[in-house]
């Protein structure tokens, strides 16, 4: 098996350069790469393009990166939870696309799957629709949405192997999967690193093609946005 | 008038045995509160999850597990786990029957606004667009009238539209009103002491009332 083993996170990310497009899996701060950002976050790069679900929030995941302003554009679906990402907005310091979620997936997903276009219903009829080829099918319009894909894809996972197989937990698969295809070179961090035939094939949720680098993650802070509990400790 | 808990109570009854539900962030989420123990219905998060339980107990917290809201929750026995372009595929696909989500603005047509208010608000559309394009029933729930007194029941969107001619019913503080297919929100049932005079007055759209209308009951 190739091996995909880069020894930590300022290995991993130590060639991204001024300008690139970057995706960055995670949805709210769940399964974001967070050892990752810590370490662009050292480094003295700009002008990012950053695709991601949701922006992080003011001291947490990529909102670090935008108070940085290492990040040019932000193409993301919701970025309620961040006063710095919509003050920046605002003012017209921070480019953003704002995509529907399942149309942001799906792009995702068609740009490492080598579909370069397919048609939605998601925005018929919106802003998202303006400039955009609608066309009827079976009496029902859809508009058509654009492959996307990224000099770096940037994913978060619970387990991999050396082979740069993966496998997620709980909710924190969202965008990491689609990402992974979708990036010319994709670095995966990952909770626990096994050698390659640790892990078993039938559980693999991304093949380890997907992945040029992988390494051991540490301290994760697995932030919790909103803390939610019910009835007593059982 | 009813309050929060009580819109997702009145949503609740909307509910049918078997479906699989997508419930939006704020007073939707609530409704998973009162959908009765004898129906069997599956809740979908759009961010990976099918068969959402209750919110963790203090030592069940996991921040791997959470809902569209970001609020932490746990799985139901029977629960599916899957990636976002999965998600979307069962939303767009139909599979996903019945949505609740909260509006800014909807049209006595059934367009809906809930995303963006220009120079104002931009939080994004997140998967409400996805949504609203697919889903076969559409229930919004909302105040009727905003902060500052302007009925949110419209005959035109004035906010960026989400999504054209797709919601069929709306659950307000005041009235539940079904979007009939000709356009008109027809007037179902009042809260418990609200007139019909006072939906008429608090709602721009056309207002269709036809004979009696029954104020709302609650089990």
């Amino acid at each position: 098996m190739i091996n995909k083993t880069v020894a930590n996170a300022e290995e991993a990310v130590k060639d991204i350069p001024s300008g690139a497009v970057l995706m960055l899996g995670g949805f709210g701060l769940s399964g974001i790469p967070e050892n990752s950002i810590d370490a662009l976050l050292q480094r003295d790069i700009k002008g990012l393009t950053c695709i991601s679900n949701n922006a992080g929030v003011d001291d947490f995941g990529i909102g670090l990166m935008l108070k940085k302003r290492m990040v040019k554009k932000m193409i993301s679906s919701y970025v309620g939870e961040n006063a710095e990402f919509e003050r920046q907005l605002l003012s017209g310091e921070l480019e953003v696309e704002l995509i529907p979620q399942g149309t942001l997936a799906e792009r995702v997903r068609a740009g490492g799957a080598g579909i370069p276009a397919f048609f939605t219903p998601a925005g018929v009829g919106t802003e998202v629709a303006e400039g955009k080829e609608l066309r009827e099918f079976d009496g029902k319009l859809y508009l058509m949405e654009r492959w996307l894909k990224a000099d770096f894809a940037i994913v978060k996972a619970w387990k991999g192997d050396t082979a740069g197989n993966l496998i997620f937990k709980g909710t924190a698969r969202n965008f990491n999967p689609m990402m992974a295809a979708a990036g010319r070179i994709t670095i995966a961090e990952v909770e626990e690193l096994v050698p390659a035939g640790d892990l078993d094939p039938n559980q693999i949720h991304t093949p380890g093609i997907y992945v040029q680098r992988i390494f051991q993650g540490i301290d994760y802070e697995k932030r919790i946005e909103q803390r939610t509990v019910t009835g007593e400790r059982s | 008038m009813l309050n929060k808990n009580q819109i997702a109570q009145r949503i609740a009854k909307e509910v049918k045995n078997g479906q699989y539900i997508n419930l939006g962030i704020g007073i939707p989420t609530l409704v998973a509160n009162y959908i009765p123990d004898n129906l069997d219905v599956v809740l979908q998060s759009e961010n990976g999850l099918l068969g959402i339980g209750p919110f963790p107990t203090e030592d069940l917290i996991d921040p791997d597990l959470i809902n569209a809201g970001k609020q932490t929750i746990t799985m139901l026995k029977g629960s599916s786990l899957f990636n976002s372009a999965e998600s979307f595929a069962m939303i767009r696909g139909g599979h996903v029957q019945l949505t609740i989500l909260g509006a800014m603005e909807v049209s006595e047509n059934g367009d809906i606004a809930n995303w963006k208010i220009p120079g104002k608000m931009v939080k994004g559309m997140g998967g409400a667009m996805d949504l609203v394009a697919s889903a076969e029933n559409i229930i919004v729930a909302m105040q009727h009238c905003s902060k500052d007194g302007q009925s949110k029941l419209l005959k035109k969107c004035a906010l960026p539209i989400t999504g054209l001619r797709c919601v069929k019913k709306v659950v307000t503080d005041l009235a539940v009103l079904e979007i009939l297919p000709e356009g008109g929100f027809k007037l179902l049932e009042r809260a418990p002491g609200v007139s019909v005079e006072e939906i008429q007055s608090k709602t721009e759209g056309r207002l269709v009332i036809e004979g009696e209308v029954p104020e709302m009951t609650f089990d």
